[in-house]
């Protein structure tokens, strides 16, 4: 026999404890969700009546009841495609690099810190690394009223400036900042994620890194870094932060012609709207975020549909 | 078949295959075999640890040679040495010398990637790619050497019949390798690594991951395949080193403690710890 010691626990007192640890647990869990509907409740209620074709073919303007998104829509698509392109080159070749060939060691594990430490940085001090790197580059090549290499003139698509001042292709760049670490831990992880005794086989077949790489690891890992790329750029699509540093809030009408042209941007041109003093801006501005989120929403979808079609069991 | 240039089929080493003599080995251990792979005073490290101590033996030209010891007895280690795939773990070094066919295989001058061309190799597990049936068999043939179709649909075919899979893929090539069971995984596995013509195949306990059926046919291929290649086997099995090989080392705790043919091997053996792991006393 165990001795019994001490006194019983009231049954009633530990269910009634039970009990209310799950209300609470419902609670807490209901406030977020609520918050959310609450939101999107209050920006469809302000935004729906601006939601028109009009709203997507209009430049901004003094009038609110004229007011589009076209420009900054334009300029968006323009700056996530300079992100896109750059961002994927360089941060899947770096996960390459650190999963496939670099050796463990002090170098290693010191770019491994410093991309995880790269991933916490505010995006506002990315903006302020783009200004000085990017749009004036140190000053090196006088400024943008000045610059000391031009082709072309800015009537032209292939208009190209050094410094860039505040371009389409500084607002991509610096966008491609943000995302690099995000795309370079996703990509790692789908690479990690390729068994090793691929990798075995491969090169015991008589393949070179490479070969490997190119046939075997990159393949299979594909759709994971499809689809953490596309989050990252869905990610640089709602970043306002960086690109005011680096751009402004200003007054544009129309869609970029070539890299080097002025540009506004979604979160800009809300941020623009929801700060001007009349009621019937905030309307707008509550139409452009129906527009930015319905946008999100799209990059997401497609990242789920790469992974579940795209997916393929590796072993 | 279809019909090449006879040059050209001289020049292709995969299609030779079907053209190999059919020579009979009934009893191949009363004759005189060339040597394919001369080990001479190996020490084998990871780290500090030496995983196997002085070892010297010799692999005769188109035999099995089953390597049977406990686990962690160096075994495979010797073997992943052959085709150098060591040289993918950074603490691993080895000393002495590995002739094969008089090329010192350890020597720092030795590109890898066309040894282990000549060196195909096995796996335990089976790890087809995740790509077809006929992707994984054109994988090796494609790195090497530039082919036409019609010339590569023969490689993959004779490949695919020299691992006995032929038959029963023929029909679904171009399906994926996955959704094959796991004995025709291995086989594939196999067709995978004859595909490039190597001279010698390694094969790290290739049935360990099978059920029995799936494993008796693995070891009848095995008896066909040494007609043409050099196999080493690791294996934890004895009986099927018993019922494969020609020649048997025994490891033991990183030292080749008898190295002989089979059948001397488990009924006369001559040292005693061989005797105490032959016989299910230890290991």
């Amino acid at each position: 026999m165990i001795p019994q010691h001490g006194t019983v626990r009231s049954i009633g007192r530990r269910r009634f404890v039970d009990f209310s640890f799950l209300g609470f647990c419902i609670v807490i869990t209901s406030l977020s969700v609520i918050a959310l509907a609450v939101l999107l409740i209050s920006i469809a209620y302000q935004g729906w009546e601006h939601l028109d074709l009009d709203f997507f073919s209009s430049p901004p303007s003094r009038k609110p009841e004229k007011a589009g998104i076209f420009a900054s829509l334009w300029g968006t698509i323009w700056i996530c495609i300079v992100c896109a392109l750059s961002a994927l080159p360089l941060g899947v070749g770096t996960a390459i690099y650190l999963e496939e060939y670099a050796k463990p060691g002090k170098i290693r594990r010191f770019i491994d810190l410093n991309i995880s430490n790269l991933a916490g940085v505010p995006s506002i001090v990315y903006g302020v690394i783009g200004l000085t790197v990017f749009a004036r580059m140190f000053g090196l090549f006088g400024t943008v009223n000045d610059p000391a290499i031009e082709i072309g003139d800015p009537t032209t698509f292939w208009y190209f400036r050094l410094p860039f001042g505040g371009a389409v292709i500084v607002g991509g760049l610096t966008l491609m900042l943000v995302v690099l670490p995000i795309v370079i831990v996703s990509a790692r992880e789908a690479l990690r994620a390729v068994p090793s005794s691929l990798r075995e086989a491969a090169l015991a077949a008589g393949a070179t890194r490479w070969q490997m790489i190119r046939k075997i690891t990159l393949p299979a890992a594909l759709p994971g870094i499809m689809t953490g790329s596309i989050l990252a750029i869905s990610r640089a699509i709602g970043e306002a932060a960086p690109l005011l540093v680096v751009s402004g809030v200003l007054f544009i009408r129309f869609a970029p012609e070539h890299l080097m042209d002025q540009f506004t941007a979604m979160p800009l041109q809300i941020y623009n709207w929801a700060g001007r003093p009349q009621e019937e801006f905030h309307a707008v501005a509550a139409t452009g975020i129906i527009v930015l989120l319905f946008l999100l929403l799209a990059f997401n979808t497609l990242a789920i549909v790469v992974r579940q079609v795209f997916q393929k069991p590796l072993s | 078949m279809p019909m090449t240039d006879p040059d050209a089929q001289l020049d292709n080493s995969a299609v030779t295959g079907l053209q190999r003599p059919q020579v009979a080995n009934a009893d191949a251990s009363t004759e005189r075999a060339e040597i394919a792979l001369a080990v001479r005073n190996v020490n084998a490290f990871y780290g500090d640890f030496q995983a196997l101590h002085d070892i010297s033996m010799e692999v005769q030209e188109k035999r099995v040679t089953a390597l049977i010891g406990p686990s962690g007895c160096g075994k495979s280690t010797f073997l992943r040495w052959i085709n150098r795939m060591n040289d993918l773990i950074p603490t691993a070094r080895i000393e002495g010398a590995m002739d094969l066919h008089g090329r010192d295989i350890l020597d720092s001058s030795l590109d890898v990637v066309l040894h282990r061309r000549r060196v195909g190799m096995v796996f335990q597990k089976p790890n087809p790619f995740p790509k077809s049936i006929y992707e994984n068999v054109a994988f090796g043939p494609r790195l090497h050497r530039k082919m036409s179709r019609a010339e590569m649909d023969e490689v993959v075919e004779v490949s695919l019949r020299e691992a006995a899979l032929w038959d029963e893929v023929k029909d679904r090539l171009k399906k994926s390798a996955l959704a094959l069971s796991g004995g025709q995984q291995q086989r594939l596995c196999i067709a995978r690594a004859i595909a490039s013509s190597p001279e010698m195949l390694l094969m790290d306990e290739p049935a360990s991951a099978l059920d029995p059926k799936a494993t008796a046919r693995i070891e009848e291929l095995i008896g066909k395949l040494r007609e043409h290649y050099t196999i080493i086997i690791v294996t934890h099995n004895m009986q099927q080193a018993a019922r494969v090989s020609d020649r048997t080392a025994f490891f033991c705790e990183g030292r080749l403690v008898e190295d002989n043919t089979t059948a001397q091997l488990f009924t006369v053996p001559a040292n005693k710890e061989t005797e105490d792991y032959i016989s299910g006393r230890f290991g």
